[in-house]
């Protein structure tokens, strides 16, 4: 089973060189911890920045240079800066390459709720419900089931959408899969975690073709 | 031309309860710290206030929470901030939330002069119950958008770095953030600046906002800036 830097280890491999990348907020932040050596990507902040560095040096913070979850940054050298409705057109028009972000839940046909719970203080959806509407590639970093042990890739989501049809790949602690007009393909099992743990854990569709090799994750 | 104003007690002087305002700003970054303080000290109420976020209980728009100024927020993000929740579940206050982009282009129709935009974002969630919808051809696939309405608002209120007394406005980093279109989308703009500098000192090239979209400005004073999540690393 991974714990969340081991998910967002495995997320990290499909950062191909050259793309330009939105991390959302939780576990998609600690990708970019595990880019690869040698792949070249441009970190997007949808508050308005192209190239988001690391957290400055003790005494180095700028209290205006912040990134979409609230914290201080750098910029690297090529960083650019632009307004929120730059920021948001180009997610609109499809120029970020990957958009990687947290779920509560999952459907079989790509549906994704992550931001309300009736009953609870609802805090808003920022810029999810853009991010998910127009991402050209959407993968997905969360927990296969919740605490009570019941599963949150679904064949249809119980708490309010974010979007429709949107998600293409699923990282969790216990699998990697691909959202397929089919329903959820398994691709890739956890290190110790059989196929059949898989199917227990997953409510909705679930397709499962020929050997599972098991996550290479460094 | 000059739209300079002493100070923001006299860029406000004119608003009255029930309005509309815009404050520009993400977080506390690139708030309007002046402006605010002296809307507080003004107490004009029923204020409905478009903003991405509703700052923390003691600071940003927090500030006007407590002192019950605001009537509705209509915002992408309001967590943070204990007595909003209060104010929300008692009633006190109405909320309506709405994809941040949507925000951010609906201020910048207003100040575009379009009455209307398309946005896929909310379509098929409760954010899309009972707004008209439009299919447009994507990369050769029908995709469905939902039409959102250009924001109306009395004031807009921004923040900015730089500004000269033409109301030239240059920002500073990700504190431009929503204050470059709600900046255009007032029907009166007031623009506080760290520094404020005679026509001609700015570089034409460098303007951000056109000060023909400002219509009053000042230089602000005692900027906390204060930093909503200090993230840092240490020297190796």
């Amino acid at each position: 089973m991974l714990d969340k830097v081991g998910i967002a280890k495995r997320i990290a491999r499909e950062i191909k060189d050259g793309y330009y990348v939105n991390l959302g907020i939780g576990i998609p932040t600690l990708v970019a911890n595990y880019i690869p050596v040698g792949i070249n990507v441009v970190l997007q902040s949808e508050n308005g920045l192209l190239g988001m560095g690391p957290f400055p040096y003790e005494g180095e913070e700028d209290p205006d240079l912040i990134n979409a979850g609230k914290q201080t940054i750098t910029t690297i050298p090529g960083s650019a800066f632009f307004d929120s409705a730059m920021s948001f057109g180009m997610i609109r028009s499809r120029k970020v390459d990957l958009t990687i972000l947290g779920a509560m839940e999952v459907a079989d046909n790509g549906d994704i709720a992550n931001w309300k719970i009736p009953g609870k203080m609802v805090k808003g959806m920022g810029g999810a419900m853009d991010l998910v509407a127009s991402a050209k590639n959407i993968i997905v970093a969360m927990q296969h089931v919740n605490k009570a042990n019941e599963s949150k890739l679904l064949t249809k989501c119980t708490l309010p959408l974010t979007g429709v049809h949107c998600v293409k790949k699923i990282v969790t602690e216990l699998a990697v899969l691909d959202v397929t007009p089919q329903g959820f393909k398994l691709l890739e099992c956890a290190p110790g975690i059989s196929v059949e743990q898989i199917k227990n854990a997953t409510e909705g569709r679930l397709i499962i073709e020929g050997n599972i090799p098991e996550m290479q994750i460094q | 031309m000059n739209k300079t104003v002493a100070n923001a007690n006299e860029a406000i002087k004119d608003m009255k309860d029930n309005i509309t305002i815009m404050l520009g700003g993400f977080g506390l970054c690139g708030i309007p710290e002046n402006t605010i303080a002296a809307l507080v000290k003004k107490g004009v109420k029923g204020l409905t206030c478009i903003s991405n976020n509703a700052g923390v209980d003691d600071f940003g728009i927090g500030l006007l929470l407590k002192t019950r100024q605001v009537k509705k927020m209509i915002s992408s993000y309001v967590g943070e901030n204990a007595e909003f929740e209060r104010q929300l579940l008692s009633g006190e206050l109405e909320v309506e939330l709405i994809p941040q982009g949507t925000l951010a282009t609906r201020c910048l129709a207003a100040g575009y002069g379009m009455p209307a935009i398309f946005t896929p974002a909310g379509v098929g969630t409760e954010v899309a119950e009972g707004k008209e919808t439009r299919k447009f051809l994507v990369e050769g696939h029908e995709k469905e958008f939902l039409m959102e309405y250009a924001f109306d608002a009395d004031y807009a209120i921004v923040k900015a770095w730089k500004g000269d007394t033409q109301g030239n406005l240059i920002y500073r980093e990700t504190a431009r953030n929503f204050n470059p279109m709600m900046a255009m989308a007032g029907k009166i703009t007031i623009a506080e600046v760290e520094e404020l500098v005679p026509v001609g000192e700015l570089n034409p090239d460098h303007i951000h906002t056109p000060g023909i979209y400002i219509h009053r400005i000042f230089k602000g004073v005692n900027y906390e800036k204060r930093i909503e999540q200090r993230t840092v690393r240490k020297k190796q």
